[in-house]
């Protein structure tokens, strides 16, 4: 009996939250880590953007799994595993929506920037797949900004 | 789950009485908690769909202006320093209220909401700059989206002060009793998590906005 009521107070303070010393640890390391990618960036240090590009969401990532320990106090245990587990769903489905949203649409972009003919030659050409071609530029439609200015850039440079 | 099964392997013992009362307090206390966890990571899912928005269209510049044309990175590395200073002032405030010292609580309270102020306010100063540029969400894909993500994001930050200001009454008023420290710990949820959100905004649209 006496040991249920040890496990159900531990329980509790384990719901509660962290101690100074891990507070401090974790302002400290989270201080380091949004330093660091900030220095890459403003003080171009890494010659290779796509270099300091990976290094800035690394450090991302283990800046919020940081947060994660010693500001929101998560651990297995806590609820008996059902934060976790709500948290694994839920990194799931951020997953599949952020990269499946720009995997697809990297690829649709793709399609419609070679429809729009940035080659002189697209637009005259008589096997064009679609037969959209030609109406789409004659008169622009409101949506179609991909089309105007900067679309040469298009998500090619995409992390 | 765990608590039926700590009650069933207990049903016969003698001093079942007790062991109830212990085993309610914590299991509400708990609901509470769990509920608002999973609160968040519907929250969390709010801004993974804003995040794949600003993913996909953060580079329809509609030859507008670009990232590089108009972040002022020093201005957001101070908000993000507001944030993470708030960050722990809060957490100060949590340590006082288990050591039931009331007027430290609310003084770290104090702190955290003008840091939380001080955030908001650079972020209305950079709205409010990059709308005067003719740089407002109706320009282009990528500002739309770029409005909406971070919008949301200070949004959140507000109610977080407007609710803080409420809990700092309440706390006042009532003292920490059991509801008061239950409040405020799910404000500390709250709290910590728009700074982890914080860090997927200022990582992926800012730094790697200016970047490319």
């Amino acid at each position: 009996m006496s040991g249920e009521q040890v496990h159900v107070l531990h329980d509790e303070h384990e719901a509660g939250h962290g101690t100074f010393k891990g507070y401090v640890t974790g302002f400290v390391l989270s201080v380091v880590l949004t330093a660091i990618p900030f220095w890459l960036v403003m003080g171009d240090v890494l010659e290779d953007p796509r270099v300091t590009a990976f290094f800035v969401m690394a450090l991302a990532v283990v800046q919020i799994v940081v947060h994660m320990i010693y500001f929101l106090h998560m651990n297995t245990q806590s609820e008996g595993g059902w934060n976790m587990l709500a948290l694994i769903f839920t990194l799931v489905l951020v997953v599949i929506t952020i990269a499946g949203s720009l995997w697809v649409m990297y690829h649709l972009n793709t399609n419609m920037m070679l429809m729009h003919g940035h080659e002189p030659g697209a637009l005259s050409a008589p096997a064009d797949p679609s037969g959209m071609g030609s109406g789409h530029n004659a008169a622009p439609a409101p949506a179609g900004g991909h089309g105007a200015g900067h679309a040469g850039h298009g998500m090619s440079d995409m992390p | 789950m765990a608590n039926a099964s700590h009650a069933a392997a207990l049903a016969g013992t003698d001093e079942e009485p007790r062991f109830y009362v212990a085993e309610e307090e914590g299991h509400a206390a708990g609901g509470t908690l769990l509920g608002f966890w999973i609160y968040l990571m519907s929250d969390c899912l709010i801004f993974a769909v804003l995040f794949a928005c600003y993913g996909v269209y953060g580079r329809s510049f509609a030859a507008g202006p670009t990232p590089a044309d108009l972040f002022d990175l020093r201005l957001i590395a101070f908000a993000t320093a507001m944030l993470l200073f708030s960050s722990i002032t809060y957490g100060f405030a949590m340590l006082e209220m288990e050591r039931k010292r009331k007027g430290a609580t609310l003084m770290w309270l104090a702190v955290t909401g003008l840091f939380g102020l001080a955030f908001l306010g650079v972020e209305l100063y950079e709205f409010n700059h990059l709308i005067h540029e003719g740089a407002g969400p109706q320009r282009s894909a990528f500002l739309s989206s770029f409005f909406a993500l971070v919008g949301t994001h200070g949004l959140h930050v507000t109610f977080g002060v407007i609710w803080l200001v409420v809990l700092m009454v309440q706390v006042a008023q009532r003292g920490l009793v059991a509801e008061n420290r239950r409040r405020l710990m799910c404000l500390s949820m709250f709290w910590h998590f728009l700074d982890v959100i914080w860090i997927g905004v200022f990582s992926y649209v800012y730094l790697l906005g200016v970047l490319q």
